[in-house]
C-alpha cells in the first residue's frame, strides 16, 4: 500500500483540454496513471485523444466513470470554484496544481471541503506520485522516481524532486512523494500527511522539505514529538531569506519576526527530527541514519 | 501590494469606515491650500502633516507633524518634501517623501488598535483588537498577548454582528459608540473580503471626544494573486516605493528579491532559489539576490534573467541552479549558451543541471568553449561560485 493512491484509484483530469492539462495528462498515462475520464465544460461528448472522455461537469464524469480522484489544471481566476465543483461531486482527493489563486478565494474553499471531507492536495503544488502503484497525479516527473519505503512530503516542487532524485541516486525508492503547495492557505498540511505516513504499513521513514514562513513546519514538530514513532528526517529552506519578503511563494515570508528557518529548524531538532544543513544532503542524511 | 495611507483611507471612506478631513499633497503650495480649507472647515488653526512612505513608524521617526498657522504648515511641509524617513521597517537607506497627507486634528478619547488578516493556521480570517491603540502592536503582541483579543470568521459569512458587538464590548465601549464601533468593523470587514486584502490595519482607531470612531491611519495590503479581479488597484500603485531592479523583473514574470552579495542566482522553483541562496551562504558565499524564473526557462528567458542579474553592478559571478521536471535541461543548456555567445557575460558562470537530460545539458555546455564551468550537483557548483565570487575580489 501507498497513502491516499492505490491501483484502483480512478483519475478525472478537471482542464484536460487546455495548454497544461492536455500535456500532463499525455505524461501521467505514459507513467501509468489510471485516467478515466476529462472535464472541460462545453466539451463535454468528445473524446481527448482518441481515448479518455470528456465531460461538461464533474458530477457527470464521476456517474459515468466512477472517477474518485482529480487533478486540476485550470486557470487561477476560476481554480477555486473548480475545487469545489469536484468536492461536491464526490471525489475523495482533489489535487490543485493551479498557481495564483487569491487566498480569500481558498478560505472560502477550506469551509466548504470541510463539509463534504474531500482530501486536497495543493494549490501551487506538483501533486503527487506513488511509484509502487504507478499512479501519477500531477506534474511530478516520473523519471526520477522509485519504488521503496520512503515517504517524501514537500511545499517546494523542485525540491521535492531535488530530494527525490537524491533518493533514488542513494538507491533509496519512495512509497508516495506528496508536494503540498507553497500558498498561505491550502490543503493538506505536513501534519495531515505525517499522520497518514506513520498509519502507512509500507513506509518506513519520512523526508519532510518545508521552508520560511507560518507555522505549519512548528505544528509538524509538535505533532512528531507526540505521534510519530517512525523517522523523520527534514530540511528547511530560506536561511538566508530577508524578513518582509515574500521569497517567491505566497506563503513563504517571515512577518513579524516569526516563521524564520532557525524557529523552525529548532522546533524539529527539539522534536527529534534530523534536519538536514544542506539541501544537496537531504538523501544523505537520511542514508546515515540507517534505518533505510 | 501595499498603498498609502491617504489610499487606504479613500477606500475606508467608500465603505463607511469615517476617517479625518484631509488631501493628499505633493507640493508646499498644494499643503497650504488645503490646509487653510480644513482649517475653515474646523474652526481651528491646527492641522496634521503626515509623510506618505510604505513603512511603519513614521511617527516615532518624524514623519508625521501637528502644526498651527499656514506659516508653520509651509515650513513643515518643505522640511518634509524631499526627506529622507528612515523608520525601523525602511531599512538605513529610508524612503524619500514625496507625498504629504494634510488632514484635521482630531481630538481624542481612547486610541484602539484593530487588523484583519488571514490565520494560517486556522484557515480562517482574523481579526485582532486591543485597547493598547498607538503603541506598536508587534510590542504589544510580545509582552502582554492577553491585550490582543482575537475572533475568527468566514468570508462566505462575514463578520457577523454579535461578533463585532463581542469585540467592541470587550474594547470596553458602551452606548451609542459601541453602535457606530460595530459598524466600522463589520465596514473593514467587508472591505478586507471584498476588495481581496491580506491586511487591514487601523492603529489607532480612535474614539473621539464627540463620540465618534474615526480611523486616525490606515493600511491595506492587498493579495497580488486578486489583481485579476480589481483593475483598478494597480492604478493605486506608487512604483517609486518599489526598487526598480524588482520592478522590472516582476514585469518579466521572475519572483525576484535584491540581497546584499554578491552572487547572482538564476534558479527555477521559489524553495529551490531559496535553497541555493542557503547552500551559497553555507559554502561561504553571499547571494546577490533570489531569482524564480518560473516553470519554462528557455534561451529568452535565460537571457532576460541574466539581464536583470546584472543590473546589480555588486554581481560578481551568476550560479544557474536548475532542476529539468518537465523542463528539459538540454534545451536549458541550449538558451544559455545561445545567452553566453550573444550577450558576451562579463562575469563568470557556474551552471548546474539536474534532472530531465541533465546529461546532454551538461555536455552541450562542456562542449561549447564559452568560459561556462559546469557542475553536476548544487553543492559543486554552489562551491565553484564562491571560489569565483572570491578570486574577483582579491
Amino acid at each position: 500500500m501507498t497513502i491516499l493512491l492505490d491501483k484502483k484509484t480512478r483519475v478525472c483530469i478537471q482542464g484536460i483540454t487546455g495548454g497544461a492539462g492536455a500535456v500532463h495528462t499525455r505524461k501521467m498515462l505514459a507513467a501509468g496513471t489510471n485516467i478515466v475520464a476529462g472535464v472541460t465544460p462545453g466539451k463535454g461528448g468528445t473524446l481527448f485523444d482518441e481515448r479518455i472522455p470528456v465531460f461538461d461537469t464533474v458530477v457527470h464524469a464521476r456517474e459515468e466513470t466512477g472517477a474518485n480522484a482529480s487533478v486540476i489544471f485550470v486557470p487561477a481566476q476560476v481554480a477555486a470554484d473548480t475545487i469545489m465543483d469536484a468536492a461536491y461531486a464526490g471525489m475523495e482527493l482533489v489535487v490543485c496544481i493551479t498557481e495564483g489563486i487569491p487566498a480569500v478565494d481558498m478560505v472560502k474553499v477550506r469551509s466548504f471541503i470541510q463539509q463534504t471531507g474531500t482530501r486536497l492536495i495543493g494549490p501551487n503544488c506538483p501533486g503527487l506520485i506513488a511509484p509502487t502503484v504507478k499512479q501519477n497525479l500531477g506534474i511530478i516527473p516520473a523519471h526520477i522516481a522509485a519504488s521503496g519505503r520512503v515517504g517524501v512530503i514537500s511545499r517546494s516542487g523542485t525540491l521535492t524532486y531535488e530530494a527525490m532524485a537524491q533518493l533514488t541516486a542513494l538507491g533509496i525508492g519512495q512509497s508516495t512523494c506528496i508536494g503540498i503547495g507553497g500558498d498561505a492557505i491550502g490543503g493538506m498540511d505536513f501534519v495531515d500527511c505525517l499522520t497518514l505516513f506513520e498509519q502507512d504499513a509500507d513506509t518506513d521513514a519520512i523526508v519532510m522539505i518545508g521552508e520560511i514562513g507560518g507555522v505549519a513546519e512548528e505544528e509538524a514538530a509538535a505533532f512528531i514529538t507526540e505521534h510519530v514513532d517512525k523517522p523523520v528526517v527534514a530540511f528547511i529552506a530560506g536561511a538566508t531569506a530577508p524578513p518582509g519578503k515574500r521569497m517567491g511563494h505566497a506563503g513563504a515570508i517571515i512577518s513579524g519576526g516569526r516563521g524564520t528557518a532557525a524557529a523552525k529548524i529548532e522546533a524539529l531538532e527539539k522534536a527529534g527530527v534530523i534536519v538536514a544543513t544542506s539541501p544537496a544532503r537531504i538523501g544523505e542524511t537520511l542514508k546515515a541514519t540507517g534505518t533505510v | 501590494m501595499k498603498i498609502h495611507e491617504y489610499q487606504a483611507k479613500r477606500l475606508f471612506s467608500r465603505y463607511g469606515v469615517q476617517v479625518p478631513r484631509g488631501e493628499v499633497v505633493f507640493d508646499e503650495d498644494e499643503a497650504v491650500n488645503i490646509a487653510e480649507l480644513l482649517m475653515k472647515q474646523t474652526g481651528t488653526r491646527r492641522v496634521v502633516l503626515k509623510a506618505q512612505v510604505h513603512a511603519g513608524g513614521r511617527g516615532k521617526a518624524g514623519g508625521v507633524k501637528v502644526v498651527e498657522g499656514l506659516d508653520e504648515v509651509r515650513r513643515c511641509a518643505a522640511e518634509l518634501f524631499g526627506k529622507r524617513l528612515v523608520t525601523h521597517q525602511t531599512g538605513s537607506e529610508g524612503r524619500t517623501i514625496s507625498r504629504l497627507l494634510v488632514e484635521e486634528a482630531i481630538d481624542i478619547d481612547k486610541e484602539l488598535f484593530v487588523s484583519i488578516l488571514i490565520d494560517r493556521s486556522k484557515k480562517k480570517l482574523c481579526i485582532m483588537s486591543s485597547t493598547e491603540g498607538g503603541m506598536d502592536i508587534e510590542e504589544v503582541a510580545a509582552t502582554h498577548p492577553e491585550r490582543l483579543e482575537k475572533e475568527w470568521f468566514e468570508p462566505l459569512a462575514g463578520l457577523f454582528q454579535f461578533m463585532a458587538r463581542n469585540i467592541t464590548a470587550r474594547l470596553g465601549l458602551h452606548g451609542q459608540v459601541l453602535h457606530k464601533c460595530v459598524r466600522a468593523l463589520r465596514s473593514l470587514a467587508d472591505l478586507f473580503i471584498r476588495e481581496d486584502c491580506s491586511l487591514v490595519e487601523v492603529n489607532p482607531l480612535v474614539v473621539t471626544r464627540t463620540g465618534e470612531i474615526v480611523a486616525l491611519d490606515a493600511k491595506i495590503t492587498f493579495d497580488d494573486n486578486a489583481e485579476f479581479r480589481h483593475r483598478f488597484h494597480g492604478e493605486m500603485l506608487d512604483k517609486s516605493e518599489l526598487e526598480s531592479v524588482e520592478q522590472k523583473a516582476r514585469a518579466l514574470g521572475f519572483s525576484y528579491v535584491s540581497m546584499d552579495g554578491n552572487i547572482g542566482c538564476c534558479v527555477n522553483g521559489a524553495g529551490l532559489a531559496m535553497a541555493t541562496m542557503d547552500i551559497i551562504k553555507l559554502k561561504g558565499g553571499e547571494p546577490a539576490n533570489f531569482l524564480d524564473v518560473g516553470g519554462g526557462a528557455d534561451a529568452d528567458t535565460v537571457m532576460k534573467a541574466f539581464e536583470i542579474i546584472l543590473s546589480d553592478p555588486r554581481v560578481s559571478v551568476i550560479f544557474v541552479n536548475i532542476f529539468g521536471g518537465i523542463l528539459r535541461c538540454d534545451v536549458v543548456a541550449e538558451g544559455i549558451a545561445r545567452a553566453v555567445s550573444q550577450s558576451g557575460l562579463s562575469v563568470p558562470l557556474v551552471v548546474r543541471l539536474a534532472g530531465t537530460n541533465a546529461t546532454e545539458g551538461k555536455a552541450l555546455l562542456d562542449a561549447a568553449d564559452l568560459n561556462i564551468y559546469t557542475a553536476g550537483d548544487m553543492e559543486t557548483g554552489a562551491a565553484i561560485a564562491v571560489e569565483k565570487a572570491r578570486e574577483k575580489m582579491v
